[in-house]
């Protein structure tokens, strides 16, 4: 039987920090992971993170994800493809299905960090063809290249639910309606934000009486719910569609600890069945140590932390670092995670209802409702203000832990400070250059420069603009308001791509001035 | 291959195997080598994959990793083959799966 330092079950972001932490102090460390490529979902993540630098902000998933490949192949660890691990036995006793060979390793320690799966919702037709998880529709669309459907209906307004439908948006899909049988929008208010702006409309308090069709979906019909999500009749609305995708949550996969014996809990707060664990992933079973959303789930981001911090416990219990070394490497790693821990969307404020921004200011309840900040809401945000000439206006009104925007301006225009949760402002007096870069820096793309007299009667707004075919100079469209109905028309007056803008273009559109602070988006005619 | 994102806005255009033929219930299929069957089939607009043992009824890609076994069909003779996950190979001969038969219920 082959034997190893460290067997790490899993070569997602998790798996893989935790194998280059472990291979950098010494161990013999090998990856066992059942798909046919590494990196977990990395590869499907084609949005900017959030954060700040030390946690890879504004860089995107999938590049991250090439990252961590290149930093795990410099460290020497090895990762076994197509090698799937059915069993974690006593004394560490790993047994991988590769093939239709079953084989066992033995190891000194084990990290799992299996990640999770999707949930489901059942409805009547939810086992047609055409029903599927929105995991798949990204597999599909952002891996393989094929469209998952031309219309679309999302159920789940998660983060996933809102990434993977502004996704669907990015190849040409149609997505007919954002829908969630609970009253609030569950993922970032950015997020649902460059949804809405789009057109697709939010029906909350909504959900899937029944998707119709014989031998594959053809349509869906949703009905709004009361506060005990039982149907309020006469409320249907039907949609044509040949796609549903849900996007109802994760649940960690945690078999592997079960099977070993691990102390479990149910908590709904990690997701579902999770080992019980210390802050730095150690299960009940000494020198078995989980990380990532197996563990409770969160964000890559956070995931790939919780990884790092594994890999060094894992060495210290060998015995390839000093727990006095590892007490400060553990200090630093745990800094970084709380940064990402902080503010609405915190795993500590799950569930909670929040009525004011941590600065006092009432939450826009139209974004958790309708998906977007009404025009007579978003003065009241810090980086709202108006000013003479060409100034950023910053639509981010939720306390999520993200800066990349106040590193970006080279005139120091916008400020978040210390603390990485605080809504972002316009500082007095700056000088703002019309660079575009904080428009770019904005994983939220909640970010528009606006120049609200241009003397003539217009106004010219530049929104970030991540769709094709990219409208030429010139291009006569509509502008879209914040909720995506047509406000005005608009003329393109220039569109933007530089490589520092990592392919979020800047789209600039000419207004009547009356409309500078309404029109946020460019829909072709 | 009408479904297929030639240009992805943020992707650039994928890279891909070189194209192959595949059958799929006898008819001839173009798809790329290397992807998983079920994007193939995908792409061609063959939405059923099998029909379930008991009560008849289709099903097709669910998960599109591996796990829910929902888009198994019958691959080169063996049933209940991963199609979300098995990479296609030119010559493939790829069948809707009858509960764990190539064979129609009416013919089982």
């Amino acid at each position: 039987m082959k034997r190893y330092d460290l067997i790490i079950v899993g070569a997602g972001p998790s798996g893989l920090s935790a194998a280059i932490e472990a291979a950098k102090r010494g161990l013999n460390v090998v990856v066992f992971d059942e798909n046919e490529k590494p990196g977990g979902q990395l590869f499907k993540q084609i949005h900017k993170f959030f954060g700040s630098k030390e946690h890879r902000a504004k860089v995107r998933g999938f590049v991250i994800g090439k990252q961590l490949l290149d930093e795990a192949a410099e460290a020497g660890v090895s990762v076994v493809l197509n090698a799937t691990v059915i069993g974690l036995y006593q004394d560490k006793e790993v047994v991988v299905k590769m093939g239709e060979e079953i084989k066992h390793y033995k190891a000194d320690a084990v990290v799992i960090a299996t990640g999770a799966a999707e949930n489901m919702v059942t409805f009547p037709g939810w086992t047609l063809p055409g029903v599927i998880g929105a995991g798949a529709a990204q597999t599909l669309m952002n891996l393989h290249g094929v469209l998952p459907g031309k219309r679309v209906l999302m159920l789940g307004s998660g983060n996933v639910g809102l990434v993977v439908s502004f996704q669907l948006l990015q190849c040409g899909c149609e997505v007919v309606a954002l829908v969630d049988a609970a009253p609030r929008v569950g993922g970032y208010g950015v997020h649902a934000a460059k949804v809405a702006r789009t057109g697709v409309p939010f029906y909350l308090s909504h959900t899937i009486v029944e998707a119709e069709g014989d031998d594959c979906v053809k349509g869906v019909t949703i009905a709004q719910v009361d506060e005990k999500f039982d149907f309020i009749p006469g409320t249907e609305k039907h949609f044509d569609v040949d796609t549903i995708c849900l996007a109802v949550g994760l649940s960690p996969m945690s078999q592997l600890l079960k099977m070993a014996g691990a102390q479990m809990e149910d908590n709904p707060k990690r997701g579902g069945q999770v080992p019980i664990c210390d802050e730095y992933g150690r299960t009940s079973i000494p020198g078995v140590f989980v990380a990532g959303d197996v563990s409770g789930i969160e964000e890559a981001s956070s995931a790939m932390i919780e990884g790092r911090m594994a890999g060094v416990v894992a060495a210290e219990y060998l015995g390839y670092t000093d727990e006095e070394t590892m007490q400060s490497e553990l200090e630093e790693l745990e800094k970084a995670l709380d940064g990402l821990r902080q503010g609405m969307f915190a795993p500590k404020n799950r569930g909670k209802a929040i009525e004011k921004t941590e600065e006092g200011i009432d939450i826009s309840q139209n974004l958790l409702k309708n998906g977007y900040v009404a025009d007579d809401e978003i003065e009241r945000f810090p980086g709202v203000t108006h000013k003479k000439g060409v100034h950023p206006v910053i639509e981010c009104t939720q306390n999520i832990p993200c800066n990349p925007c106040q590193d970006a301006c080279p005139k120091k225009c916008i400020s978040i400070g210390s603390n990485i949760t605080s809504l972002p402002i316009v500082v007095d007096n700056s000088e703002c250059i019309n660079c575009g870069m904080c428009v770019a820096s904005c994983s939220g793309q909640a970010i528009f420069l606006v120049d609200e007299d241009c003397g003539d009667g217009t106004a010219t707004v530049t929104l970030p603009y991540e769709f094709l075919p990219l409208p030429a100079e010139g291009t006569k469209g509509i502008a879209l308001g914040r909720s995506g109905k047509e406000v005005c028309e608009a003329t393109v007056v220039s569109v933007k791509s530089a490589k520092a803008f990592d392919k979020t273009n800047l789209l600039t559109m000419r207004v009547p001035k009356e409309y500078a602070m309404t029109a946020r988006f460019f829909k072709v005619m | 291959m009408a479904d297929r994102i030639d240009e992805h806005p943020i992707l650039g255009a994928l890279e891909k195997g070189q194209i192959v033929r595949f059958t799929f219930d006898g008819k001839e299929i173009e798809g790329y080598e290397g992807e998983p069957i079920a994007a193939a089939l995908k792409a061609a607009d063959v939405m059923i994959h099998r029909y379930t043992q008991k009560e008849h009824k289709p099903r097709g890609i669910f998960c599109a990793i591996g796990r829910c076994t929902d888009c198994v069909m019958i691959v080169d003779g063996v049933p209940n083959v991963r199609t979300c996950i098995t990479p296609l190979k030119a010559g493939m001969v790829v069948k809707t799966q009858y509960g764990v038969s190539a064979e129609p219920f009416d013919k089982q």
